[in-house]
């Protein structure tokens, strides 16, 4: 199975070597309302792609068709589809909680496991996906804390409840626990949202080194925060990809008149 | 002006001494009861009368051993078929029951809650009893089965209702399936409500009598095995308060104070549980 995904990896790989996750044609409904028209969209290996709009255009319903969690909503339904390395994430013979796997989360509000310490949150992923045979749990444990840049502020404290940080080192420890698995790209939805500008500044200085080792996709309502960590930046207004491209390019020069006024703040 | 804020003045005090009135009378029968039974049932209390049978009339009424191993032994086997069947409708409910068969589910549990424990008896009587062909300690369990269930179930799903949606999503995130977030990390995070809820339902099933009546029969022999009749302590007051003879009757009232004791005891365990460490 192993071999047979590598090669796979590899021709797809071949074809388009940087295209780590894209969108094609893809809708979202939440009963009759759709949330997302036919978004088509490129996020590139090892970089980090930056999703902004006005509130309730679809942001996070997006990101959260990137590792079918869109789907545990009830009433949703979606169509078109995501290629993860070139393969379709909503294929009949995928399983979804593989994805999940492949493609971490970190949610808008800082939510570690509340009856778990610090430490058993980082390890949690692999604990409750077995996938902790084999590997050293101590190791990851630090390892990821370390990249999560927390390591320093916790490492006597591991035991204590993981909800007894403050907001940010909370999110940090969220950060630290989707990197714990070792996803190939890692989900962020408005993760500096509800932390003051110093836990926010660590955060971003963060996500620009995860993409040394991931692929970084990450929501925002903040265009400063966009203008400063991503490489890339799609807007998306009432459900549709407006405009999208280098973060550059959208901020200095924006071909789209609602994505302008967007971002010299005439509405949002 | 003045007499309208007199009259209003008036009003208020009114209330509160209605008010006042009503929790008196809610709590002097209660009281009342309470004194009567540890007057009358503390005087029985002894190591003979804790330990040993019923005596023989005339001589000496003995002691309420067998009851209380009866209910002991009850509560346990209750606990054992009632608490796992509770808790697992109970995360169905809360975690998969988002469908019709659910809400019918859900809508029966609620009837049973209410059910009249006498007919839970007569079920038991008619189901376990009949078949068997003898009352037994095994349809009593399965009678107090019948009531603790639905409690539990009841309970279970509103602990896990209150866990926020965001710590299954945490979970699910991560890739862990659906069962393995139910097991790990909901209930997990519910533990405080669910210790709570199943300690008040068993309490409560420790002082049913009349279900107890048509299944396990009562008797004055210690336990004589699972397919056999028993003694418990709220079929022991029942028979006792019936007898001409003083002595049972003191020896009921003895054997009140000690079921007021257990569940007593188990209120005590909901304090410990929903404050001590097992908070979450
Ligand atoms: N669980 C849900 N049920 C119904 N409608 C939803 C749900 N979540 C989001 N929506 C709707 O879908 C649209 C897009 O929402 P969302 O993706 O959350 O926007 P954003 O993250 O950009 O603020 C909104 O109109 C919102 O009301
Ligand atoms: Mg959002």
């Amino acid at each position: 199975m192993n071999s047979k995904e590598n090669t796979e990896k590899s021709y797809t790989e071949q074809m388009r070597p940087d295209v780590k996750m894209q969108s094609i044609g893809l809708n979202a409904w939440f009963g009759q309302k759709q949330a997302l028209k036919d978004i088509n969209l490129t996020v590139k290996a090892n970089a980090v792609t930056a999703i902004i709009g006005p509130s309730g255009c679809g942001k996070s319903t997006f990101i959260r068709t990137l590792n079918r969690m869109h789907e545990l909503v009830p009433t949703a339904k979606m169509s078109g589809q995501v290629l993860l390395d070139g393969k379709d994430i909503y294929a009949d013979e995928v399983d979804p909680v593989q994805i999940r796997r492949r493609v971490g989360m970190v949610f808008q509000k800082p939510n570690p496991f509340p009856t778990m310490s610090i430490y058993d949150n980082v390890a949690a992923g692999l604990k409750l996906t077995g996938a902790k045979k084999g590997k050293n749990l101590d190791e990851v444990v630090k390892r990821s804390l370390e990249q999560a840049t927390l390591w320093e502020e916790v490492k006597d404290d591991l035991k204590k409840p993981g909800t007894s940080i403050s907001g940010g080192q909370q999110q940090r420890l969220c950060i630290a626990r989707a990197i714990a698995l070792q996803p190939e790209v890692i989900l962020m939805d408005e993760p500096c949202s509800a932390l003051d500008p110093i836990a926010t500044a660590k955060i971003e200085e963060l996500i620009v080194n995860l993409k040394n080792d991931y692929t970084v996709v990450i929501v925002t309502h903040s265009m400063q925060q966009a203008a400063r960590v991503s490489d890339f930046t799609a807007f998306m207004y009432l459900g549709q990809l407006v405009e999208f491209g280098e973060t550059s390019g959208v901020f200095e020069n924006p071909k789209n008149e609602l994505t302008e006024k967007y971002i010299t703040g005439k509405f949002g | 002006m003045i007499n309208n804020y007199a009259f209003r003045k008036f009003k208020n005090r009114l209330f509160f001494v209605l008010c006042l009135a009503c929790v008196v009378i809610a709590i002097v029968p209660l009281l009342s009861i309470l004194y009567e039974v540890i007057a009358r049932g503390a005087p029985q209390l002894s190591w003979e009368f804790l330990t040993q049978g019923p005596g023989t009339i005339g001589v000496s009424a003995g002691g309420i051993g067998p009851a209380i191993q009866g209910s002991l032994i009850l509560i346990g086997l209750t606990s054992l078929i009632g608490i796992p069947v509770g808790i697992l409708s109970g995360v169905y409910l809360a975690e998969f029951g988002n469908n019709r068969y659910a809400s019918a589910m859900r809508t029966v549990n609620d009837v049973l809650t209410e059910f009249p424990s006498i007919i839970v008896g007569i079920t038991a009587f008619s189901v376990v009893v009949l078949t068997m062909g003898s009352f037994s300690a095994i349809a009593g369990a399965v009678a107090l089965s019948f009531i603790l269930i639905p409690v539990v179930a009841r309970t279970t799903e509103e602990s896990l209702k209150l866990v926020p949606n965001s710590v299954r999503e945490a979970s699910l995130a991560l890739g862990a399936h659906k069962w393995r977030t139910t097991l790990s990390v909901v209930l997990p995070a519910a533990k405080s409500g669910l210790v709570t809820g199943t300690l008040l339902a068993v309490a409560r099933i420790a002082g049913e009598t009349a279900p107890l009546i048509m299944t396990v029969l009562g008797n004055t022999y210690f336990f004589q095995g699972f397919g056999q009749p028993m003694d418990a302590l709220p079929l022991r007051i029942w028979r006792n308060a019936l007898q001409p003879y003083p002595e049972l009757q003191a020896q009921g009232w003895g054997a009140a104070l000690v079921l007021i004791l257990i569940v007593l005891a188990l209120n005590i365990g909901v304090r410990l549980a929903s404050r001590g460490r097992f908070r979450k």
